[in-house]
């Protein structure tokens, strides 16, 4: 846990009933303009870190501190308006509104004319949003509803953006996509931490990685060598061995 | 044969559309079938009468204005009653629901709301006696429209306070923070919290607002009818069937839902019989059900 870490998780227990913890003791840092990847097999307890982390689960022991300031038991509401900003996995987006307004409602924690600019802002990073401002999100395509989502998370002008695996669902053309954006986001000085099934797109992108399992840490290191360690590899990311061995043997 | 029953029925539709609103708001965002909105209709009536008592004895501006039938008295005091009805929806909540949604059982809370229903019920008839009453003795003269309908300055009165608070109220939920995130908690409270909304405040917004509208509807149906403690009670049903006919959440199907069963309601009097104006909104409520279960603006069942 160096001490420039925007995010510090440590020794993290947390579940959605009392006494049946899924995290069992988990430490992750996230540093400033770093993005950190998390890993593991279904169940290892990835999507129940980031929700924990914005105050949607329960933390019965442990510590999450957020820019300096502890926020484990701060509602939800609160943890956003400190700048901590989540993509949820699925219904990350709210389908009634139009896009418009899905970025005006995220946007309200800002000052009037930095709303209007930020909006403006998402517009410029997403040009496919810009067309179509007042379509109701619940008619976009899975790509850029996952695109808004993000848009709308970035509203809120976050010192840290955490995504619950951005890429479900979506084709490996629009996983590049959404990616690249991860990059120009982390550019304009954004911490992002990334869960992901998808962990070979996720390494690419990614600084460093974290991999979970039964709820605890079990690997962690350089995204690179993580995606080069073969008993990683093979005993927790494997699609991505599968895929490495496909492009090898065709 | 006459066109009278339009009238009537739209008169009827109005008020039912506004009292929907309060209704389809609460359920889209507590869900929970709010069975004491019907009563916090007739307390927003029988608070109004108090007050323009009040207020009439100690003013003198008391006279009826123009060709209604009521005075300044019963306009403030409506307005402050407005306010009074939504924070006792607000205090409801505190003493009741809010205990009750931590445990998170809906159906708990819709037979909670059943007993508190009758406890406000008999406590007007406590306070009132069930004799009808009115805002009003004056009598009111019909103005001719065309092909024999008559209208009476009350009830266009009615017709256009509805249509401008029906107004407000789209204007609120389209163009303010508040409204956009009422719209918010209703689709989705959990992403709601995550996008910065104080939900909690939300719901106590939604309490009040929805306490406001019943008031306002139990005045207008106090002018065109009459008070009984059982006015807001009796009207439960058509509430029900127009919020559901409308689609839960949405307020412009509310409005439209309300009129539609003011007009089959009464056109059932007019072709059927007085006897089955109760069984109308019923039988629009299961066709509803059975039909198009969204309804027609709604996206949830």
């Amino acid at each position: 846990m160096s001490a420039s870490a925007i995010l510090a998780v440590d020794a993290l227990v947390a579940g959605y009933e009392p006494g049946v913890p899924i995290l069992r003791g988990v430490g992750i840092a996230v540093n400033a303009r770093e993005i950190v990847v998390i890993l593991g097999p279904n169940g290892a307890g990835k999507s129940t870190l980031v929700k924990a982390v914005a105050g949607l689960v329960p933390i019965s022991a442990g510590s999450v501190r957020f820019a300096d300031r502890e926020i484990m038991g701060v509602p939800a509401h609160l943890i956003v308006q400190r700048g901590l900003a989540f993509v949820p996995q699925t219904e990350n987006v709210f389908t009634a509104m139009t896009i418009e307004e899905n970025l005006q409602l995220s946007g309200h924690v800002l000052a009037k004319a930095g709303r209007a600019r930020q909006i403006e802002a998402m517009y410029a990073l997403f040009p496919d949003l810009a067309r179509q401002r007042r379509l109701a999100a619940g008619r976009l395509s899975g790509g850029q509803r996952q695109m808004l989502a993000i848009a709308r998370a970035l509203m809120i002008e976050p010192k840290l953006l955490m995504l619950d695996e951005p890429s479900a669902g979506l084709s490996p053309k629009l996983v590049a996509s959404v990616f690249g954006k991860l990059g120009e986001i982390r550019e304009s000085g954004v911490a992002i931490l990334l869960v992901e099934q998808n962990a070979r797109a996720a390494l690419a992108v990614g600084d460093r990685a974290y991999v979970l399992a039964e709820g605890q840490n079990r690997h962690e290191g350089p995204a690179a060598a993580l995606g080069n360690d073969p008993v990683v590899a093979r005993l927790y990311l494997g699609g991505m061995a599968a895929a490495h061995g496909r492009s090898a043997n065709p | 044969m006459t066109l009278q029953f339009l009238a009537d029925g739209l008169v009827m539709g109005a008020m039912t559309g506004l009292g929907a609103i309060g209704l389809t708001l609460t359920y889209s965002i507590l869900r929970f079938a709010n069975f004491t909105h019907g009563d916090l209709i007739s307390w927003g009536a029988y608070l109004t009468l108090t007050l323009a008592l009040l207020i009439g004895a100690a003013v003198p501006y008391g006279e009826p204005i123009g060709p209604l039938s009521f005075g300044w008295p019963v306009l403030a005091g409506g307005l402050i009653a407005m306010a009074v009805t939504g924070l006792l929806a607000l205090a409801l909540d505190f003493l009741l629901f809010a205990r009750l949604r931590r445990r998170g059982t809906a159906i708990i809370m819709v037979i909670a709301s059943f007993g508190a229903s009758l406890a406000l019920r008999s406590l007007l008839e406590f306070l009132f006696t069930s004799e009808p009453t009115y805002f009003s003795r004056e009598i009111q003269i019909a103005i001719p429209l065309a092909a024999g309908i008559r209208v009476t300055p009350d009830q266009l009165c009615s017709l256009g306070l509805t249509a401008l608070l029906v107004g407000a109220m789209h204007l609120l939920l389209t163009r303010s923070h508040i409204g956009r995130a009422m719209r918010a908690v209703s689709e989705n409270p959990a992403l709601a919290r995550i996008v910065g909304i104080d939900v909690a405040a939300v719901i106590r917004t939604t309490w009040l607002i929805g306490g406001a509208l019943a008031c306002a509807a139990g005045v207008m149906l106090g002018l065109t009818v009459q008070i009984r403690p059982y006015m807001g009670f009796d009207l439960l049903l058509p509430l029900f069937a127009a919020a559901i006919l409308g689609g839960i959440g949405s307020v412009p199907g509310a409005v439209i839902g309300g009129l539609i069963v003011g007009l089959a309601e009464s056109a059932g009097v007019q072709f059927i019989g007085a006897n089955y104006r109760a069984a109308i909104a019923f039988l629009l409520l299961l066709l509803v059900l059975l039909v198009r279960p969204t309804g027609l603006f709604g996206v949830r069942p």
